[in-house]
């Protein structure tokens, strides 16, 4: 029997320091004094755990325990915010007076737009902290250490994390209503090194989402990830250098969405387009991608990494169309920004703590399948490259430019997969890559839950999905410069 | 601006923190630790952001947070609180406490050498608090921003100035016996502005950062820097595939210091995840290439009396014409290869390498015919490897001249032959950073653009 999330977060946020809603009511009247527009409190527990092992044997773990209250008051576009690690009234109130100081500056501001979006739940508010005992944590660790070594010999080194985290918010906005939400998130990866002939090469792979351990003993699905990286290393010993230059390339489905996270997902945030700092900043009804393309970012996919009951801001999430059929559509909200642009939230709130203010970010981007079937992209491609895996990448919002980096690619001759090639970052221009998309696969995938989005120094977890892809030409960062 | 002589941060006092630490150590003791090691921070700060003229966010940051490891024999776990009652350590304590019970015996892990520990706590200068109202700051942070809107009419647009002060102190001790800690301060400013022409936008940036705020470069000075990098981009395109000379500009050559140190760094190498395997007394540079640690600069950005765990830090060279001197190292790591800690856990501190002669310019001469890279994206950097593959900015360079910024264009090479074809280090050292260095000439890297 679990407890309900409204409970749990009332006896871990409110209880031990003998805080009563109605303290908060008091709090928050203290902050929406004249020339104050808006303001919140913002409540916050969590509980982290790491294990990893290496040469073998479980060698470190490490557990932490972090609480907080983030006061924030708004008056037109300013922001007054203060925390604190003390979760009494008195230090409530402390912050709260530092955070309305910003109301002298006086400012008219907008109304808010309500949003109508029913609350869903998610995930189930479990603590996967508690979800397996520690021998079952090391025994899956040494498990997966033992298949890796013997899937091949060549496997040197064997690397496994897992991790999992319990968060606990309540969010209270100027209406006085107190939004809660249980978070439970859990990631485990394995990473290998490989050696033949005095090369080495390495390969990772992983995954989780919102919800407990036990769902990496689901089936084959840890045992999966072991393959996988081992799979990746041993085609990396076998790669050659990448070619340089502009080409067709093929992009595999899954975690190779990053592509939409930072070719438009970034530029589609609002406070970058109220600002008019985004190279997608006043393109709404314009026409940015081939009309194959469709793109949402959708935060209410049941389960996963990027998704959100309620955002930070206690605001349902939503799924919302940032490109249909090529055309522009919308941008992501927090309150902020939607109501400086007279527009609705859309539940893309965040932030990574109370220690940090919210803003607009991504939840789970991804594109929407297409007619093509994948084999029959690679068959299309006369010369050219396809990417299956990837690493990081990065976007430079304001002039649109935007790479990121395959981990696993090959060369595409006459239609065929030949040879392996060394990674390579790819870079290209966020309005018009996907202009250039000719085929859209009928393959959607999302990625396995590995994804952790940087903004402003602020990290928070997201999801990506793509189905296979094939753009026209993006310039491949290889050492190769063919003739 | 005003300024008060370096005192201690109010509220919790150094001894008061000691003797928290004292605490914890205590406590692990009593519950069964065979040793322990406790780092206890407190932290304060103003954020202040201006955007158009007008002050967009005010954030007063106060933080607290305690880290413990302990060890049962060779097991050991990690525990960290932001709550630093009694009540909440004891369950700190019991959190590494069941870690350790499950973790696995391992022979390297332990508390640093004693003999290493440093015995006292010099005083690098690195404390003066900045006791500026939030009015005052925001006024600071709008004449940044208005001297970079001021430089020329295409500056259309910005994404704000910022001013951050902050103070803290920083507490260690383990059940050696080593109890020491210090206080310290940041600030910086910066500001970030758009310029625009013929359907074009450029976004640059500019800061200052200094443990002092009067040693922070002049507001209009920061703002003028920043407009005039975005104007200078406007107009950007690519460039055609090809193979050339390269110059890394100071503010982003540190980063190539960087992949140098993450090969040579202990966790990399006992791991066998770094190219530069077994280079120990071998050259990895060409012979006039100097790089030294200098952790105990007065003032500096990057000085530690003492690492991350209690080892005393102390200056030396890592590479010494060309060849590598010394690996960085942790207990740990140097445990796992036979060696000693250099007492780099937690990282290197004020990483300097030698320059050279000639400035920017000179550089650009001795290259003639290259590209000038002035911002990298993204991660393409595999260590193991040495493969090397970014997204790059900046200028194409003709007759040592620039014709005209460049962008969408990768670079790529392998990190061995770029460190090998290390051609001139500039004297034009940019000193904001805990890495040192001035512009370097690289002989050859792949671009691909268009």
């Amino acid at each position: 029997m679990t407890l309900d999330a409204q409970t749990i977060a009332h006896e871990v946020l409110l209880t031990p320091t003998g805080l009563a809603p109605s303290d908060l009511d008091g709090v928050m009247q203290q902050l929406l004094r004249p020339g104050i527009d808006t303001a919140d409190i913002y409540l916050q527990a969590t509980r982290f755990e790491s294990w990893g092992l290496e040469d073998g044997i479980v060698k470190e773990g490490s557990h932490s325990i972090d609480h907080g209250v983030g006061i924030r008051a708004v008056s037109g576009e300013k922001t007054g915010f203060a925390y604190s690690d003390d979760m009494t009234l008195p230090a409530l109130l402390e912050a709260a007076g530092s955070a309305r100081a910003i109301a002298h500056q006086g400012q008219e501001g907008r109304q808010e737009i309500k949003t109508e979006t029913p609350r869903v739940e998610l995930y189930l508010p479990i603590d996967p902290i508690d979800s397996l005992c520690e021998v079952d944590k090391i025994a899956l660790l040494k498990r997966l250490d033992s298949e890796s070594r013997a899937l091949d010999p060549r496997v040197e080194q064997v690397f496994v994390s897992l991790s999992g985290s319990h968060e606990v918010i309540l969010v209270m906005g100027q209406d006085g209503a107190l939004h809660h939400d249980v978070r439970p998130l859990v990631r485990l990866n394995v990473s290998v090194i490989v050696e033949h002939e005095g090369r080495r090469e390495q390969g990772s792979y992983g995954g989780g989402g919102r919800t407990d351990y036990r769902y990496f003993l689901d089936g084959d699905r840890a045992s999966e990830y072991a393959r996988e990286a081992v799979r990746q290393a041993l085609v990396n010993l076998d790669a050659e250098e990448a070619p340089a230059g502009s080409m067709t390339v093929v992009l595999g489905s899954g975690w190779p969405g990053i592509l939409l996270h930072e070719a438009i997902g970034h530029g589609l945030e609002g406070d970058f387009n109220r600002k008019g700092t985004s190279a997608f900043s006043g393109r709404v009804g314009e026409k940015v991608a081939s009309p194959l393309c469709t793109v949402v970012d959708d935060g209410t996919l049941p389960g996963r990494r990027g998704s959100l009951t309620i955002d930070d801001e206690g605001t349902p999430t939503t799924s919302t169309t940032l490109i249909e059929n090529g055309i522009l559509k919308g941008y992501m909200q927090d309150k902020l920004n939607a109501r400086l642009m007279g527009v609705s939230p859309t539940g893309n709130g965040r932030r990574e703590s109370y220690q940090h203010l919210p803003m607009p970010r991504m939840t789970n981007t991804y594109m929407l399948a297409g007619p093509h079937d994948p084999e029959e992209i690679i068959r299309s491609v006369k010369k050219g490259l396809y990417a299956r895996n990837f690493g990081g990448g990065q976007v430079d919002i304001t002039s649109g430019k935007f790479v990121f980096s395959a981990s696993e690619a090959y060369l595409i001759e006459n239609g065929q997969l030949t040879r392996p090639i060394k990674g390579a970052t790819l870079i290209g221009n966020g309005p018009d890559v996907l202009t250039r998309v000719s085929m859209v696969g009928n393959d959607l995938a999302f990625d396995t839950g590995v994804g952790t989005c940087g903004k402003d120094g602020q990290s928070v977890p997201v999801g990506v999905g793509q189905p296979t892809l094939k753009v026209d030409s993006l310039t491949v960062g290889g050492t190769r410069v063919q003739d | 601006m005003s300024t008060l002589p370096p005192s201690t941060p109010s509220e919790l006092s150094l001894d008061d923190l000691k003797n928290l630490v004292g605490d914890c150590l205590e406590e692990a003791r009593r519950q069964g630790a065979t040793g322990s090691e406790v780092g206890l921070s407190i932290e304060s700060g103003l954020s202040v952001s201006a955007r158009l003229g007008e002050v967009e966010t005010v954030e007063h940051h106060r933080s607290r947070g305690l880290g413990l490891t302990a060890y049962l024999g060779q097991r050991k776990g990690s525990a960290s609180t932001s709550d630093l009652s009694p009540k909440a350590m004891k369950e700190t304590v019991e959190a590494a406490l069941r870690i350790a019970r499950y973790a696995a015996e391992d022979p390297c892990a332990g508390l640093p050498d004693p003999e290493l520990l440093a015995q006292d706590c010099e005083n690098l200068d690195l404390y003066y608090p900045w006791p500026i109202l939030p009015q005052e700051a925001m006024a600071l942070a709008i004449r940044c921003e208005d001297a970079a809107r001021g430089v020329h009419p295409d500056i259309r647009n910005s994404e704000g100035a910022a001013l951050n002060t902050f103070e803290g102190i920083r507490v260690m001790g383990n059940s050696l016996g080593f109890l020491h800690g210090y206080a310290s301060s940041r600030h910086s400013l910066s500001v970030s502005v758009i310029g625009e022409r013929d359907d074009q936008m450029q976004r640059d940036d500019w800061w200052t950062v200094a443990r002092d705020a009067r040693d922070l470069q002049a507001a209009e000075a920061v703002g003028q820097e920043a407009a005039q990098r975005a104007l200078r981009r406007l107009g950007a395109r690519s460039l055609s595939t090809r193979q050339c000379p390269v110059i890394f500009a100071a503010d982003i050559a540190s980063s190539l210091l960087g992949h140098f140190i993450g090969a040579i760094r202990g966790g990399n190498l006992y791991r066998k995840s770094s190219f530069l395997l077994d280079y120990l007394g071998k050259p990895v540079f060409p012979d006039f290439v100097h790089i030294e640690e200098q952790p105990h600069l007065l003032k500096a950005l990057g000085s530690v009396p003492y690492d991350a765990e209690g080892v005393r830090t102390t200056p030396h060279h890592l590479v010494r014409a060309g060849v590598l001197e010394s690996y960085v190292l942790s207990t740990y790591s140097a445990r796992k290869l036979g060696m000693r800690s250099t007492g780099n856990a937690g990282g290197v501190h004020n990483l300097i390498i030698e320059p050279g002669p000639d400035n920017l310019e000179g550089l650009m001469k001795t290259m003639g015919t290259g590209l000038l890279i002035t911002e990298l994206m993204g991660q393409g950097v595999n260590l193991l490897t040495g493969d090397y593959s970014r997204g790059a900015q900046g200028f194409w360079v003709e007759q040592g001249i620039i014709q005209h910024p460049v962008e969408e264009i990768t670079i790529a090479g392998n990190l061995k032959d770029m460190f090998q074809g290390l051609v001139a280090i500039g004297n034009d050292v940019d000193l904001r950073g805990n890495t040192r260095t001035g512009s370097i000439l690289l002989e050859q890297l792949t671009i691909a653009g268009n």
